[in-house]
C-alpha cells in the first residue's frame, strides 16, 4: 500500500485568454436576460471591457419551446478593447431544442456547447420542428458538447427546500449561470447580492436561487467534464470610475443632466413602444429631479403635450420608435413653425409598419430628414455607442435650446438595450447650457431673431407684457403675425433652412479614425460603430490606408466633410438600411458613395465588414 | 396692512389689433365679445391667460385675444393645453375649438383630457358643420343632412356632445348659445370659477354654410318654448307662460303641463341639482334635445369636484423630493454598481 501522499492533481487547468463570447439562449420564460445581465455586471465589475447584445423575441410569451419564443443574450468580454458583442460564439448555453436550433449556427467550430438535456424529449423536439434528437444523432460532433440535465440537477440541489417542481425548475438558469462563473473564474458575490435584493420578500426563493447557482459552480468543479477553465484579465481602460450602462439608460441620465445644466424642468411626453419604453420607465423614477413624465393617450398627444410644455418654458422631450415618428410628423412641423425647443428620440427598429419590434435597424434617417410636409428641416443627431447616448442627449438639448428648434436623436434597438462599461464623467465635465427667457416688453417681438443663431425669443406664458400669439400658419418675420404674402413665405422658408445650416458652425469638424487619407473611407452612423472599428483593423494591418468617419451630426453635416471625402479613393457606407446616408452623401457631395446594406434586424458582424473591405480593395 | 391691487382690466385690454376675419354675421363674434367681457372681471392678471386652439373657424379665436395664445394643429389643442397645465398649473388655460376639431379628429384627446380632469376650460363652438373647409358634415350634423361631402345625405347619427363628455366623467358640463349674450357671460363666469376640466358647448350659427341650424331654439318665439334654462336649486320650468316642466318618471324624463286642470304644479317638477352624484342624471338632461317634444337644456348640467391631474402629478413630485431629497446629479451618474480603473 502506497504511503506517499500524491499531490492534489487538479482535474482541470486554468488558461489565460484575451477574450470570449458567451451566449445564453432559451425560452422567453427561462430567464436568459437575467442570466446574461448578471454575468455582464460581474465581468464589468471585474474590469473587463465588454459589449452586449440582448436579442428579444417579439412575443411576450410565445408557446413554450417554440421557435418564435427563443430569447437570447450575448456578451463579448475581454482584457483589450471590445467594440462588438462578437461575430461568433465561444460558449453557447442552450436551454431547449428551439434555442439550439436557432443559435447553433453562430457557435464556433469546437466551441463549448452546454445543453439542457432534460428539455430534449420527444414533445420538446416536435415543438421546435426538429425530427431527430441532436444530442444523439452526432450532428453536434463538431462542438464540445456538455449535455447537462439542468432540471434534474437543480431539483436535487433544492430538494430540501420543499418547493414545488415548477418553482425549482425556474431556478435552473442560475445553475447555468453558476456553471459559467466557474468556466470563467468569476466570483458569484455580485449575483448573491442581487438575489438578496430581488427576492427579499421571498427568503425561500433567495435560498433556492443561491443554492442553484452554487450547485452549478460545484458541478463543474466536481465533475471532470470541463478540463479547462478560463481567465480573462481586466482590461486597461482609461482610469476613472466606471459603471455599466445601456443606451436607453444613458439617454435618460443625459436628459436629466441637461435639465440640471440648463436649470430647466424636464418634461417627457411619451407613449409605450418597443424599444423606447425603458426611457419613459427610467425618467419616471427621477421625480426627485422634478422630472415630469406624462404617459399620454397616444403618440400624438405625447409630442403635442411636450410642445405645450416647451411653450411654457420646459426642456421638453418625446421618445418613440419608427411607427411613432410617423404619427408625430405633423406635430414636428408645428414645432418647426413655432420655433420651440423640443428633443425627439427615435429608437429605430425593423420596419416598415409594425415590422420587427425587437430587432434593430437604422432605416429612419430619410424619414428624420424629410418626413414632414413641405420644407421642414430639423437637426438630426445619432449616438454611436450606448455610452455615447449620454453625450448625444446633452448635445441635442443644447442645440434645441440655443436655436429654439426641435431636434431628432436617431438611436436604435441595439444601442438601446446593449450595454458597455462607461467612464462616469464629473458633473463639471458636462457642459453648462445657458438659457434666457424674454422678460422685457420694450422692443419685444415674437420673431425678432438673434442675429447669430437666428433663434427667436423664448417668451413664456405668465410673463407680463409679452402676450403674443403663435401658431402653425405662416408668419411675417419679426412680428410673427399671420402672413400669406409670397415673398414673405420664401423668406421664411429660407430663414428656417438657414437656421439649421448655421448649426454647422457650432459643431466640431470631423477627424477620421485610422488613416487621414488613402484607399478607402468608411462613412457611417449609429450602432455600426463597433463592427466597423473592429472590422477595419485587419485590412489596415495588411497595409491598406483606411479612414473611418462616424457621423454623430447628420443634419447639418460637419462643415469639412466634403473635403475629407475627397481625400480617399473610394467611399464605403455600411448601413442597416437600403442606402440612406449614402443617398444623402451622393446628393450633397456628388461622390460615388458605395453602400453596404444589411437589413436583417441584426447588427453587422466584424467579419462582414472585413470581407467587404477585402472585396473592395482586393 | 396693504393689499396689492391688480390693475383693473377692461374688455379693451383683451382685444388685439388684428382685423377680425370671420364672415359678417358669424356667431363667433358674439362669443368673442362675451369672453372679452368676462375675462377682465375674473381678477386674474392678463399674462396668466393662455388661449389654445386647434384648426377651424373656432380656432382663429386666439388671434383676437390679447393674451398668450397658441394656434396649434387640428384636434390637438387639449393635448397641447395639458402640457402647458402640467408645466404651469397656475396658468389660466382655455381652449377654443369646434365640433369637428373637438369631436372628430380631436375626440381622443378630448375624452382623455376630461377623464384626467386637467384644469382646462374648453369652449366648443358647435355649428354642426365644417365651416373653414367650406361645408362638409361634422360629427354633430343630423342624420341624412345633405352637404358638400354627403350630397345624398349623411349615413351616420351624430354625437350628443354633452352626453359624450358626461360619459368621460367631466367635472363641469354646460351649454350656452351664441345669441344669448347674457346667458353666455353667466355661463362663462361659472366656467371660470370651476377649478377642474370644463366642457362648454356653445351652439353657434354658421350663417354661410349652415344658416339656421339652431333657429328652432333661438328665434324669439322659439326660445321660451324650446329651451329650458337650468339653474341649480330651481325647478325645470319653461314656456312663455311658465306652464311646462320636466319631471322624472322612473328612469325617464317627461314633459308635464302645469295648471291645466291635471293638478300638477311647480312642486311636481324636477329641481335641478348641478352636483347630483350620479352622472346618469346629467346624462338624462343631455339626452333631452334628441327627444321630440322636449326642450333643449342650457346652463350648467353638471358640476362636481375631483382631483386635478396636474395637482396629483405635482404632489407626487413634492412627495418624492421630500422623501429622497432633491436630485443630486453626481449621485445619479454614479448610481448602480461602479468600479475603479486606476
Amino acid at each position: 500500500m502506497a504511503t506517499i501522499t500524491d499531490p492534489v492533481v487538479r482535474a482541470h487547468k486554468r488558461e489565460v485568454i484575451d477574450k470570449a463570447v458567451l451566449r445564453f439562449c432559451g425560452d422567453s420564460g427561462d430567464g436568459m436576460q437575467i442570466t446574461g445581465s448578471q454575468f455582464t455586471n460581474t465581468v464589468a465589475l471585474y474590469g473587463n471591457d465588454l459589449a452586449t447584445f440582448p436579442d428579444y423575441p417579439a412575443e411576450i410569451r410565445a408557446p413554450a419551446g417554440t421557435l418564435p419564443g427563443v430569447s437570447g443574450f450575448q456578451i463579448q468580454f475581454s482584457s483589450s478593447d471590445v467594440f462588438t458583442p462578437g461575430d461568433s460564439v465561444d460558449v453557447l448555453v442552450a436551454m431547449n431544442p428551439a434555442a439550439l436550433k436557432t443559435n447553433i449556427k453562430d457557435l464556433k467550430t469546437n466551441g463549448i456547447l452546454i445543453v439542457n438535456s432534460d428539455a430534449f424529449l420527444e414533445a420538446d423536439l416536435r415543438k421546435a420542428d426538429v425530427t431527430s434528437n441532436p444530442l444523439e444523432d452526432h450532428s453536434l460532433d463538431g462542438y464540445r458538447l456538455f449535455s447537462v440535465g439542468l432540471e434534474r440537477l437543480t431539483r436535487s440541489a433544492l430538494a430540501e427546500l420543499g418547493l414545488d417542481a415548477k418553482s425549482m425548475d425556474r431556478c435552473k438558469n442560475f445553475f447555468a449561470l453558476g456553471m459559467c462563473y466557474w468556466l470563467y473564474n468569476r466570483t458569484m458575490d455580485l449575483t448573491y447580492k442581487w438575489i438578496d435584493d430581488k427576492f427579499k420578500t421571498k427568503p425561500l426563493l433567495v435560498e433556492a436561487n443561491k443554492l442553484a447557482m452554487r450547485a452549478g459552480y460545484n458541478y463543474c468543479e466536481a465533475t471532470e467534464a470541463f478540463q479547462v477553465s478560463y481567465e480573462i484579465p481586466p482590461a486597461k481602460l482609461t482610469p476613472g470610475t466606471y459603471r455599466n450602462l445601456s443606451g436607453n439608460q444613458a439617454l435618460a441620465i443625459g436628459f436629466v443632466a441637461a435639465s440640471k445644466k440648463s436649470n430647466l424642468p424636464l418634461f417627457l411626453g411619451s407613449y409605450p413602444i418597443t424599444p423606447a419604453s425603458d426611457i419613459l420607465h427610467e425618467l419616471s423614477m427621477y421625480k426627485n429631479f422634478g422630472v415630469m413624465t406624462f404617459q399620454a393617450e397616444d403618440e400624438i398627444a405625447a409630442i403635442t403635450s411636450a410642445i405645450g410644455a416647451a411653450y411654457s418654458g420646459c426642456l421638453s422631450l418625446t421618445t418613440t420608435s419608427g411607427p411613432g415618428m410617423a404619427l408625430k410628423t405633423e406635430a414636428m412641423g408645428l414645432a418647426i413653425m413655432v420655433e420651440l425647443p423640443l428633443v425627439i428620440c427615435d429608437i429605430q427598429r425593423g420596419g416598415p409598419s409594425t415590422g420587427l419590434p425587437t430587432k434593430t435597424e437604422q432605416a429612419d434617417l430619410l424619414q428624420a430628414m424629410f418626413g414632414r410636409n413641405s420644407e421642414a428641416p430639423i437637426p438630426v443627431l445619432a449616438p454611436s455607442t450606448p455610452g455615447d447616448c449620454f453625450w448625444i442627449a446633452v448635445e441635442a438639448c443644447r442645440i434645441a435650446l440655443k436655436y429654439m428648434i426641435p431636434v431628432i436623436i436617431l438611436s436604435d434597438g441595439y444601442l438601446a438595450n446593449g450595454a458597455e462599461p462607461w467612464r462616469i464623467p464629473n458633473v463639471d465635465e458636462v457642459p453648462g447650457i445657458d438659457v434666457k427667457f424674454a422678460t422685457d416688453p420694450v422692443g419685444f417681438l415674437p420673431y425678432k431673431r438673434d442675429p447669430q443663431t437666428l433663434a427667436r425669443p423664448w417668451a413664456i406664458p405668465g410673463t407680463p407684457g409679452l402676450e403674443h400669439r403663435i401658431g402653425g400658419i405662416e408668419k411675417q418675420d419679426i412680428t410673427g403675425n399671420v402672413n400669406y404674402e409670397p415673398m414673405n413665405h420664401e423668406k421664411m422658408v429660407r430663414i428656417r433652412a438657414a437656421k439649421v445650416e448655421g448649426i454647422a458652425q457650432d459643431i466640431p469638424e470631423v477627424i477620421p479614425a485610422g488613416d487621414p487619407d488613402g484607399d478607402l473611407l468608411i462613412v457611417a452612423w449609429g450602432s455600426t460603430y463597433g463592427s466597423i472599428t473592429a472590422g477595419m483593423k485587419a485590412a489596415r494591418a495588411k497595409g491598406h490606408r483606411i479612414g473611418h468617419v462616424h457621423l454623430r451630426h447628420l443634419n447639418p453635416l460637419p462643415r469639412n466633410l466634403g473635403e475629407v471625402l475627397g481625400r480617399y479613393k473610394q467611399i464605403l457606407v455600411p448601413e442597416m438600411n437600403m442606402g440612406q446616408l449614402s443617398m444623402i452623401l451622393r446628393a450633397k457631395f456628388l461622390v460615388d458613395a458605395q453602400g453596404y446594406n444589411k437589413i436583417q434586424g441584426q447588427p453587422f458582424k466584424q467579419a462582414e465588414i472585413e470581407a467587404k473591405i477585402e472585396e473592395i480593395l482586393g | 396692512m396693504t393689499t396689492a391691487t391688480l390693475p383693473v382690466l377692461t374688455k379693451k385690454d383683451f382685444q388685439t389689433d388684428q382685423e377680425v376675419r370671420w364672415c359678417p354675421g358669424c356667431g363667433d363674434y358674439a362669443i368673442l365679445s362675451a369672453v372679452q367681457s368676462v375675462f377682465p372681471e375674473l381678477g386674474i392678471p392678463r399674462e396668466k391667460f393662455v388661449v389654445i386652439s386647434g384648426i377651424g373657424c373656432s380656432s382663429r379665436f386666439p388671434y383676437y385675444m390679447n393674451t398668450f395664445g397658441f394656434h396649434t394643429i387640428h384636434g390637438r389643442a387639449p393635448a397641447v393645453a395639458t402640457g402647458v397645465k402640467i408645466a404651469h398649473p397656475e396658468l389660466e388655460v382655455w381652449v377654443a375649438t369646434g365640433d369637428g376639431d373637438s369631436l372628430a379628429i380631436g375626440g381622443n384627446h378630448t375624452i382623455h383630457m376630461l377623464r384626467r380632469n386637467v384644469g382646462i376650460k374648453v369652449l366648443m363652438f358647435n355649428n354642426k358643420i365644417y365651416g373653414l373647409t367650406k361645408g362638409q358634415y361634422s360629427p354633430t350634423s343630423e342624420f341624412g343632412k345633405k352637404t358638400k361631402s354627403t350630397p345624398f345625405g349623411t349615413a351616420d347619427r351624430p354625437f350628443n356632445p354633452l352626453a359624450l363628455v358626461i360619459g368621460a366623467d367631466t367635472s363641469f358640463v354646460a351649454r350656452s348659445v351664441d345669441v344669448f349674450q347674457q346667458h353666455m357671460k353667466e355661463t362663462l363666469r361659472k366656467t371660470a370659477a370651476h377649478s377642474g376640466s370644463a366642457y362648454v358647448e356653445i351652439l353657434q350659427n354658421c350663417n354661410i354654410f349652415n344658416d339656421g341650424a339652431w333657429f328652432d331654439l333661438t328665434e324669439k318665439e322659439a326660445r321660451s318654448e324650446h329651451v329650458v334654462q337650468l339653474e341649480h336649486g330651481k325647478p325645470l320650468i319653461y314656456g312663455k307662460n311658465r306652464d311646462k316642466g320636466i319631471r322624472l318618471n322612473g328612469m325617464e324624463l317627461e314633459v308635464v303641463h302645469l295648471g291645466n286642470g291635471n293638478g300638477l304644479t311647480e312642486k311636481d317638477v324636477l329641481v335641478h341639482d348641478e352636483h347630483h352624484p350620479n352622472p346618469a342624471y346629467a346624462f338624462l338632461l343631455a339626452q333631452m334635445e334628441e327627444k321630440p317634444g322636449f326642450p333643449t337644456p342650457i346652463g350648467v348640467l353638471r358640476s362636481w369636484d375631483r382631483d386635478r391631474y396636474e395637482d396629483v402629478m405635482a404632489k407626487q413630485i413634492q412627495d418624492v423630493v421630500a422623501k429622497k431629497g432633491p436630485g443630486d446629479l453626481s449621485k445619479l451618474l454614479r448610481s448602480g454598481d461602479t468600479w475603479e480603473v486606476r
